[in-house]
């Protein structure tokens, strides 16, 4: 395939330009909506010798990922992509990814999880595997997209790493439209991203056991490295979001982008796509005279916990939208927002709007009614910790 | 196939070199048996994956890792598909000159393994994946597997007064394997050792990928005492409970085929698992296996 500076591509074909840019040897997926067009653009540019990788044809998500970590396992890059009820299927496998220390890099095109059947975005497939010991960034169009698969690699596979990466991106929102997006040039990206090499690697030379198990004794100890690994990441990401950003032009904020939250009394969190639409609004706010911001947390593992506590430590109120329930409780974001928070950092109100539900639509009304919402809480007025947007039954309803 | 070129092996010639050893296996364990034998035969140019079972059970317990070789346990259902992200992997490398097995047990082969191992048979990856059969969960203490024999008592097929154990026979994976048009698939007995060392040479040496099952008393499973393991599973070849067979360029072919069997009683009785059948259950083992026989001897043995 020849790459053009400039290409007009949905967000699928950024990943998937992504993946080939970041040369894999092994790509193992199988095809899921609306991750799809991912796996059939890669196996066209394996066809055509754009990537010189080996594509497995497996035969379900749990073998594509378990594929993965036996190529990753014998020093190999390797890239996955899935969606909900794939991912879900791979649950098993990705604890065990992140527990071996593969530095797998996998595209999950965020869709609501059955029952109901829904093809239709949400974040309940990756927020339900967020202990799973993944990094997981969520982008908001297609051009952080590519950036992401890139830098993905470039982050997982760094030596005090060693953690599987998972770029998330709205399913059909992003995977399904169409934008135009900067291709990074092969050499550049081959010297931002060197090959791929790890002493955690079976070698002929010196046979390993990898994958092993541990008796009491030793457990915490693997899980403790796990976990100092992925918070050492924090400053992994940030450096690569730099690197990124001297060599090809654009960066994203590292763990969090924060827009207008300067002199907001009131700001919102949101992940992913939504968060464009999210920023219009603040803009036709700001316009009227209300300080409100938006804050677009980027990656939910490892937690930006210090950003939070700085922007508790701002503003007066802090509204959280979860495309996602933890049902019995309340959205997952919410919930790690505001633990962040406890203590003297805590804003005087925090509340969560829950909506998005299967592709349901949020609004730019809906969203300026959130900020409302909010400043009004903040003056005092009672307000409820969890709400739902735009729900179609009326609550009195649901109690008969 | 290099058949011509090929130096059979046996006990004489066969490596000295150990490449698992050191682990917790029970005395007198076939399953750890079998994967010693194959791992003699393979070399140290090898890498092998395990599933959730016995032998990883007891092979890699941090620090003391029994395999002299690069190992990995797979998940429960993913053995087949690790092997064969080990191949790709290994294969864009440029070590393509090396042998992946994978050593998983009756229930990760035949049950939760299944989907991935015809995945890999489909794909025609050039993995090694031998099945050791002890007939039943023994890793989690004895429970029924796809493989359990009819009559068998275990955990989950108690013997009692309503229900004389397991009540159906054990799936013919041989055939399954067979039936996707495999490059190489055998039968094998740790009571056969050699057969089944020549067996694991042969699939070493396809090109795509290759199924041995092999037959692996388990004496705390099967009630049995620790040292007869090796002769049971000679025994269940001689009765006829079991079969030494191959699966070579789309024909099958019965590599030994008694003229005689001998006692399923005798077999079945020195076992505890069988300890509470009746005359009529022999019987209906004894009708199936004829069942079985006929079939494979008017089929296989027409074949050339």
């Amino acid at each position: 395939m020849k790459y053009e500076e400039k290409m007009f591509v949905s967000g699928n074909e950024a990943v998937a330009l992504g993946v080939c840019l970041s040369r894999p040897h092994v790509i193992s997926a199988y095809p899921i909506t609306p991750q799809t067009v991912v796996v059939e653009r890669l196996s066209e540019l394996v066809e055509d010798g754009s990537i010189d990788a080996d594509f497995m044809h497996v035969e379900s998500e749990h073998s594509a990922l378990s594929a993965a970590m036996g190529s990753s396992a014998v020093g190999a890059r390797t890239f996955t992509a899935t969606s909900s009820q794939g991912l879900l299927y791979m649950a098993e496998c990705l604890h065990y990814a992140s527990g071996g220390r593969f530095p797998i890099v996998m595209m999950n095109a965020n869709r609501s999880l059955a029952l109901p059947w829904s093809i239709y975005g949400d974040l309940r497939d990756s927020l339900s595997l967020l202990d799973s010991g993944w990094i997981q960034v969520y982008v908001e169009d297609a051009q952080e997209a590519l950036d992401m698969i890139i830098q993905g690699y470039k982050i997982a596979e760094h030596k005090e790493v060693l953690t599987p990466f998972m770029v998330n991106l709205d399913g059909f929102v992003l995977t399904h439209t169409y934008e135009l997006v900067q291709v990074p040039n092969q050499q550049e990206v081959d010297h931002f991203l060197p090959p791929f090499e790890t002493v955690n690697k079976m070698a002929l030379d010196a046979p390993k056991s990898l994958g092993f198990s541990s008796t009491p004794q030793d457990n915490l100890e693997f899980k403790y490295q796990q976990h100092m690994a992925m918070m050492k990441s924090i400053e992994i990401i940030e450096a690569s979001d730099r690197e990124f950003g001297q060599r090809f032009g654009r960066t994203y904020g590292g763990m969090v982008d924060a827009y207008k939250c300067e002199d907001a009394d009131a700001v919102l969190i949101t992940l992913g796509s939504i968060t464009g639409t999210a920023r219009i609004v603040i803009d036709q706010l700001r316009e009227e005279g209300l300080k409100v911001g938006l804050f677009k947390i980027r990656y939910m593992r490892p937690f930006p916990v210090n950003e939070i506590r700085e922007l508790g430590r701002k503003v007066k109120a802090i509204g959280v939208l979860d495309k996602d329930i933890s049902f019995g409780y309340e959205g997952t974001i919410f919930t790690n927002v505001n633990s962040a928070l406890v203590g003297p950092d805590s804003p005087k109100v925090t509340m969560n709007f829950v909506g998005g539900f299967g592709g349901r639509n949020i609004s730019k009304a809906e969203i300026a009614k959130m900020f409302h919402d909010l400043l009004f809480a903040m003056k005092g007025k009672p307000y409820d910790r969890v709400n739902f947007v735009n729900l179609g039954v009326k609550t009195n309803e649901i109690r008969k | 196939m290099k058949s011509e070129n090929r130096i059979r092996l046996n006990a004489q010639n066969i490596s000295d070199n150990e490449y698992f050893f050191g682990h917790k296996a029970c005395a007198g364990c076939a399953g750890s048996l079998a994967v010693r034998l194959a791992l003699k035969v393979l070399g140290e140019r090898t890498f092998t994956a395990l599933p959730a079972g016995c032998m990883s059970a007891v092979g890699f317990i941090y620090p003391q890792m029994a395999f002299a070789i690069n190992a990995m346990i797979s998940t429960f259902p993913g053995t087949a598909s690790l092997l064969s992200g080990m191949k790709a992997g290994l294969k864009k490398l440029g070590k393509e000159d090396v042998n992946i097995v994978g050593f998983a047990g009756d229930g990760g082969t035949a049950d939760i393994g299944i989907q991935a191992l015809s995945g890999a048979i489909d794909r025609r990856d050039r993995v090694i994946y031998i099945c050791y059969d002890n007939e039943a969960y023994m890793n989690t203490g004895i429970q029924k597997s796809g493989l359990t024999p009819f009559g068998t008592k275990t955990t989950t097929t108690p013997a009692g007064k309503n229900i004389r154990g397991c009540l159906t026979h054990k799936k013919n994976m041989f055939e399954i394997v067979a039936a996707h048009d495999i490059e190489y698939a055998a039968t094998a007995s740790v009571g056969y050792p050699e057969d089944f060392m020549n067996k694991v040479q042969k699939a070493a040496e396809a090109s795509t990928t290759s199924y041995i099952h092999v037959l692996a008393p388990c004496p705390t499973g099967w009630g049995t005492p620790t040292e007869t393991a090796v002769e049971i599973a000679k025994d269940a070849v001689d009765c006829g409970l079991w079969f030494l067979a191959e699966y070579e360029e789309g024909e099958f072919k019965l590599n030994r085929v008694p003229k005689e069997f001998s006692s399923v009683k005798n077999y079945l009785f020195q076992q505890s698992r069988f300890k509470h059948l009746t005359e009529d259950d022999i019987i209906e083992i004894e009708r199936f296996r004829d069942k079985k026989w006929d079939r494979m001897k008017s089929k296989w043995l027409n074949e050339k």
